[in-house]
């Protein structure tokens, strides 16, 4: 029965479309925080070593901070914003506070407003990067540490830019997400 | 175009061709590619009469500014009293099963199943599909999902959520079984429609008759092929972005979520890699039924039949690449919204050459304008119309205005509403005939014609001033400004469901008492396969294979 069998393997071929482009469907997920990653796309932010100097042009920066649901933290910026040199690097503290009486470990996500600045946004060193654990009333300063490239000013799209909002919202880290529900089971 | 000549095959009528199953064996154990076609095209007119219905309810209570029926509309469907919010919902309900149910269970059934599974078999000369028994599986797999959709709004409140589904309303905006069952549907729908495209795939690569070969198939099979290759790529995104939609809404995961590291426009990326080949796979079946009927009716083979075939690879491959111009306003860089645009208005050459190619077959032609034609004819005026106005919004910079807009509503009703509904109802009746045995109406056919067609332009040509002017869409009230257009548009409406009365009165005419249809009732220019065969063609056709020969002269 030669036909059936040509007919199963144009079935199997389609058939492994179909499983890739579900895999693909997936995958989507790592692959479209990469890209985001890669290019600052939706505001995106950029990881770097050392701050290239100032080019001698102002900017502003605002900070803003949350917190989701589920995570009992009061979480706020010291200032409200800094006005900074293009190029030059700035460090600016958030105060996070366990108001509840268990520890709990959050980590925080980020972008910058307006989106299309997120590739020029470059941060040296910052609290996102990693887990926060904190003890139950306890109190903790976080700093960050950043530059905007000065490419932003050869930038025509970001003419216009003269302030840039770092967003930052705190959510309960995957183990604590477990501990929660570990927590409620019992 | 080649010629196409048939060997040993008059005497079907002798044998044992013709012995049909009882009633129940023969309709729910189907395996006969034209009883599954039969069953797809009464599910497809059964869900095209619901959903059509849906949009007469909406037109009814846009017809005038202010909220008219909802609220007496909620409580016969849920008794009792609700609230305004509850009734401005129910508005979100209508919105959404309408759009589901004329893309997922009228258009992509009638096309694919219905006309797909009658006449692809046929035309490449094969004696059924390749697995029978698994297109008696893509039709069945139809019907609860068509069910999980229509009673999810009698066990919750409504999926109010749109057709597109859009993460957050859809993840914790929405809670209760409802969005559950609608995601549900689509999964199952989705699952039947790759089922059919595995079928078809195979069935065109190795089912051909001796002498068939790709480029001398007819160029309604070649907008199949094409249209289940887009089936098979783009629905298990589909699949894998509703999936993450229901873990998200069930399970604690946060694909979708910004406040736990998700993204909520991730979600519209993967829904659109699915949705912009989704209305190609609306469409494309469409293109080649009116590729038949012109070439039918004005008695010339198609003109430039490989050109057609290749413009509609291109706009498979090409419709792959431009989803984001389905999100201009999520916040795009410039450079982006200009890829985009750009990518987008490429359409419009493989689709130009497709239109004039159709214009060039008329011409010269000695045309008859039976009632096939002239709604070919009307698909064509429509869909260019259509086209031209997504011309305008593929534009990143106009469509910054015309999101949302009722603009928007008018350019895909245009598409798709009129172009995709325009060549159902051009091959329903080409190949009515052929499927029943029976001639239709032609006073009657032509009656319908200029009445759908004067009714949906009435209803759907004032939404461009409306959507100029700024109404945005999904909205049950509006300003007494916009008052005027909608009337109209509600008026439009009415003359457009007088016209499908007439077309119930034909059909139901037509098989009681229509006169009966020789083999082919369309004269010399009919030259594929499935006019050879008696009307309707014998239960099994083809059990000597056709011979196709190659006369030579193109």
């Amino acid at each position: 029965m030669i036909r059936i069998s040509r007919n199963l393997r144009v079935a199997i071929l389609a058939g492994i479309g179909v499983c890739s482009m579900t895999g693909l469907g997936f995958a989507a997920v790592p692959l479209y925080r990469m890209f985001c990653e890669a290019t600052g796309l939706n505001g995106t932010t950029q990881k770097g070593l050392r701050a290239p100097g100032s080019v001698g042009q102002k900017i502003t920066i605002a900070f803003d901070s949350n917190v989701a649901k589920g995570i009992p933290w009061k979480f706020q910026p010291e200032r409200r914003s800094d006005t900074i040199d293009i190029g030059g690097r700035d460090m600016a503290f958030f105060t996070a506070t366990n108001t509840s009486d268990r520890e709990v470990t959050g980590t925080a996500t980020f972008n910058v407003t307006p989106v299309f600045v997120g590739k020029y946004f470059t941060k040296i060193q910052c609290f996102c990067f990693t887990q926060q654990t904190l003890k139950p009333g306890e109190t903790v300063r976080m700093p960050v540490i950043f530059y905007v490239d000065p490419k932003i000013l050869d930038d025509p799209d970001a003419r216009d830019v003269q302030e840039i909002t770092l967003s930052y919202t705190f959510y309960p880290s995957e183990s604590q997400a477990v501990k929660d529900a570990a927590a409620k089971a019992h | 175009m080649t010629d196409i000549a048939l060997h040993a095959h008059d005497d079907h009528a002798h044998h044992d061709a013709d012995h049909k199953p009882g009633f129940f064996a023969r309709w729910f154990m189907s395996t006969n590619h034209k009883d599954i076609g039969t069953l797809y095209l009464i599910f497809a007119i059964v869900a095209g009469i619901i959903g059509g219905s849906i949009s007469g309810l909406m037109r009814a209570e846009l017809m005038h500014p202010g909220i008219q029926y909802l609220p007496t509309w909620l409580s016969m469907l849920h008794g009792g009293e609700h609230s305004f919010d509850d009734a401005m919902h129910f508005w979100n309900v209508l919105i959404t099963a309408h759009g589901l149910i004329m893309v997922f269970f009228m258009v992509m059934p009638a096309m694919i199943g219905g006309f797909g599974n009658w006449f692809v078999p046929i035309m490449i000369g094969a004696p059924d599909m390749a697995f029978p028994r698994m297109n008696n599986i893509s039709f069945w797999l139809l019907i609860p999902a068509f069910l999980l959709l229509l009673l999810s709004p009698f066990v919750g409140i409504g999926a109010g959520t749109g057709w597109t589904v859009y993460a957050p309303l859809s993840t914790y905006g929405e809670p209760g079984p409802s969005v559950d069952m609608a995601i549900l549907s689509l999964h199952l729908a989705g699952a039947s429609s790759i089922l059919g495209a595995i079928n078809f795939i195979t069935t065109i690569f190795n089912m051909r008759a001796p002498g068939m070969t790709l480029h001398k198939m007819p160029l309604f099979v070649w907008s199949v092929l094409i249209t289940a290759f887009l089936l098979l790529l783009a629905l298990p995104v589909l699949a894998a972005a509703i999936t993450m939609l229901l873990t998200d809404r069930n399970f604690g995961t946060a694909f979708y979520d910004p406040q736990y590291g998700g993204d909520p426009v991730l979600y519209q990326h993967l829904f659109w890699f699915f949705g912009h080949p989704e209305v190609y796979i609306m469409i494309l079946p469409g293109f080649g039924i009116v590729s038949q009927i012109i070439a039918t009716f004005s008695r010339k083979p198609v003109f430039g039949y490989l050109g057609m075939a290749y413009a509609m690879v291109a706009i498979g491959l090409v419709g792959f690449v431009v989803w984001a111009h389905h999100m201009f306003t999520t916040g795009m860089s410039v450079t982006v919204k200009m890829y985009f645009t750009a990518a987008t208005m490429v359409i419009a050459v493989p689709t130009g050459v497709k239109i004039f190619s159709w214009i060039a077959t008329m011409w010269g032609g000695s045309i008859s304008f039976k009632t096939p034609m002239v709604w070919a004819i009307g698909f064509i005026f429509m869909f260019t119309v259509g086209g031209v106005t997504g011309v305008v919004l593929a534009n990143g910079g106009v469509d910054d205005y015309m999101q949302d807009t009722y603009y928007v509503v008018a350019h895909f009703h245009y598409v798709l509403s009129l172009g995709a509904v325009f060549s159902l109802f051009a091959g329903f009746y080409y190949w009515f005939p052929k499927m029943s045995g029976r001639m239709y109406n032609e006073l009657l056919g032509q009656l319908h014609f200029w009445v759908f067609f004067i009714g949906v332009n009435v209803m759907f040509f004032p939404m461009h001033f409306l959507g100029l002017q700024g109404m945005p869409r999904r909205y049950p009230d509006y300003p007494d400004a916009y008052a005027h257009w909608n009337q109209v548009a509600t008026i439009g409406y009415m003359i457009m469901a007088a016209g499908m009365v007439i077309f119930f009165v034909n059909i139901i005419w037509s098989l009681l008492a229509g006169r009966k249809a020789e083999g082919n009732p369309w004269g010399e220019g009919a030259t594929t396969l499935e006019w050879t065969l008696s009307s309707p063609p014998p239960f099994h056709q083809f059990e000597t294979l056709p011979v196709i020969e190659d006369h030579g002269h193109h």
